[in-house]
């Protein structure tokens, strides 16, 4: 406990002292990215389901706060929360009929979910279309404090991640969060328990879309506009790929990925259509060769208990290949015959 | 009734053309799905490359046409074969080491697949389209009295309910569909009859990435040819896997051409609605039946 409480302060007394040295837009767009990813490891790390399509609550909550903030002259804060209160909404609606199928099920109805609000996005009155919603005032926080400057926005920002982490943390580590593991590990038997799984993971599902929807909202902010970028399925794809280059199920691997990836995107910014390909290629190096990302792999040199089995971090249990007999998935409800 | 719900009802020549591009769609809609849906029955992967293996068969039309002379008939069979040949190399050497893993892997390495093919044509080629010329047999158009029918349009979908139809006969009817379908029930027990799966399995895929090929040479003439032709195309697709129920052949060439049609519709009636109609019938379909229309339900 001592170890993470060190930790933990020095890399806020980092956070803190990040600006001075690094470009704060930089950080602000990698740590608005970071909470979008832990918000999805929420789900995917520790309920067990993979959506693909959070970009719909990340950049739903974007143009949200844009249109409240700019036309409807919310100050920063309450525009923030109605795009987390829309946010949480479209994920009820979403979760709620998702959940009613399983691993790439879920993911497809995910994906299609988002694929109709990135047309709704496209072509509703309110959010420009292609142009998108522009020079978003970023105000005064609480009617004093001037959010113009880049510094004090960045600490608003932090102040914003640290909120949304610890939200996160706090409820990986409740008995909430331990259903939820327990959810992810063998369904049946939670069930055979007597939890109502379902409610457990539509709750997740909300959690995890509403802080999608923060990560979103405060993006819209920093950068001052909201874009149909934002709601494109290849931003649910980036999402996906810096919590599993980071490490699916850590707390820590989300930040990490967000970093690398935005930190990869800034510096690679001229290559143009190569950054795809490099991207593309990340993921399929971690999906055959690094599955427990950078953190599950560090973890592991550091904690033989941590390393002892993880090569499978979205599903744990024992997946036989073809070769033997074929998997009892009792978790997957019964599908289509295949092939019929 | 109909002027008083204020509905636009263009003249016939123009409902019957928009029902005809719906039904074109319908026919690529339901061509990809059923590649989809075979890979997804054998493999129970979800084939993110498949839009990225259309793509490459129409680039491989066109690149036969403008660097070595040869048209459209022989690029027909040469553009599938060389995409099969791709993806047999892609389930050799990649999907191969993730078989016993989770199947979701399977959709984040096709995924990442891919982003680096598109990746790769988007560099070389821009977004914009090259454009591919309709071979001079089927040009021109025929009238039908109602409407003009293009000739290559009546050519696309004659072609694709063929491949559609044989494929399907191709599962359900032969030996060789019997032995895919048995060893997508109980793999061990199937090779232990002396049957090469993981073979299987490959051509499986190979011949998936193959019709997805093929659509993609019937495509050129008509929609541009672009390195981001498959990823427009591929949400759509999967949301018709989906309704027609994830493994199911049948399912997917039905409900590609229909929600075509259904789609083409709704651009007359309510063109707001046109790209997110399919979505939404996915959504009831979710609600009412959750194994697809065609598949059984969970």
């Amino acid at each position: 406990m001592k170890k993470t409480a060190f930790w933990t302060a020095a890399l806020i007394a980092l956070a803190l002292a990040a600006p001075f040295f690094i470009y704060p837009i930089f950080l602000m767009r990698a740590l608005c990215m970071a909470l979008f990813a832990c918000a999805f490891n929420l789900l995917v790390g520790y309920v067990g389901l993979l959506s693909f399509g959070h970009a719909a609550f990340f950049g739903g909550a974007a143009y949200i706060a844009a249109h409240t903030i700019k036309v409807w002259g919310f100050p920063p804060v309450l525009g923030l929360l109605s795009a987390v209160a829309v946010a949480a909404v479209l994920g009820l609606v979403f979760g709620y009929l998702a959940i009613r199928r399983q691993g790439i099920y879920f993911a497809m109805i995910t994906l299609a979910f988002a694929q109709m609000v990135f047309f709704f996005c496209l072509q509703a009155k309110f959010t420009g279309g292609e142009d998108g919603i522009q020079g978003v005032p970023r105000g005064y926080l609480f009617g004093v404090i001037d959010l113009s400057h880049s510094l004090t926005m960045y600490y608003f920002v932090l102040a914003v991640f640290l909120i949304g982490f610890g939200l996160i943390v706090r409820t990986i580590n409740s008995p909430f969060g331990q259903v939820m593991k327990a959810i992810r590990e063998n369904e049946p038997r939670a069930l055979s328990l007597g939890y109502h799984t379902d409610r457990y993971k539509l709750l997740a599902f909300v959690l995890s879309a509403a802080l999608a929807g923060l990560a979103g909202a405060t993006k819209a902010l920093v950068f001052q506009f909201a874009s149909l970028t934002d709601v494109d399925w290849t931003m649910s794809g980036e999402v996906v790929l810096m919590t599993l280059l980071g490490g699916i199920g850590t707390i820590a691997g989300p930040i990490v990925g967000a970093f690398l990836l935005i930190g990869m995107e800034t510096y690679l910014a001229q290559a143009g259509s190569w950054v795809t390909v490099i991207e593309g290629s990340i993921f399929v190096l971690c999906v055959l060769a690094f599955r427990r990302g950078i953190v599950g792999v560090v973890a592991g040199w550091f904690s033989p208990a941590a390393a002892r089995g993880e090569d499978d971090a979205i599903a744990p249990s024992e997946a036989p290949r073809y070769e033997e007999a074929p998997p009892e998935r009792v978790v997957e409800p019964q599908g289509p015959h295949p092939l019929s | 009734m109909l002027s008083s719900l204020h509905l636009a009802l263009p003249p016939a020549p123009l409902l019957f053309a928009q029902l005809l591009v719906g039904l074109i769609n319908g026919a690529f809609y339901a061509m990809l799905s059923l590649g989809l849906a075979v890979i997804f029955g054998l493999l129970n992967i979800i084939n993110f490359t498949h839009g990225a293996q259309y793509m490459l068969g129409a680039f491989c039309a066109w690149f036969l046409l403008n660097w070595a002379g040869i048209g459209y008939w022989p690029a027909l069979i040469i553009a599938p074969l060389a995409v099969t040949l791709v993806g047999v190399i892609i389930e050799r050497v990649l999907l191969r080491r993730i078989a016993g893993l989770d199947h979701l892997y399977g959709l984040l390495l096709t995924f990442g697949l891919a982003l680096v093919i598109e990746g790769v044509f988007r560099q070389a080629y821009g977004s914009s389209g090259q454009p591919y010329t309709v071979p001079p047999v089927l040009q021109g158009t025929v009238s039908l009295g109602f409407m003009f029918l293009p000739i290559y349009r009546a050519w696309v979908i004659v072609a694709s309910l063929f491949v559609c139809l044989t494929t399907w006969f191709v599962i359900e009817r032969t030996r060789l569909g019997a032995y895919l379908r048995a060893a997508t029930e109980n793999p061990v027990l199937v090779q232990s009859f002396g049957i090469n799966v993981p073979r299987m399995v490959t051509l499986t895929y190979g011949a998936g990435a193959g019709l997805a090929a093929l659509a993609g040479v019937l495509a050129a003439p008509i929609y541009q040819v672009s390195p981001l032709m498959g990823s427009s195309i591929i949400t759509v697709v999967f949301a018709v896997v989906v309704i027609g129920g994830m493994g199911s052949i049948l399912g997917a060439i039905v409900s590609g051409f229909v929600l075509g049609l259904i789609e083409g519709l709704t651009k007359v009636f309510y063109p707001q609605a046109s790209n997110t109609v399919i979505f939404v019938i996915m959504a009831i379909v979710l609600l009412v039946k959750p194994g697809g229309l065609f598949g059984r339900t969970a």
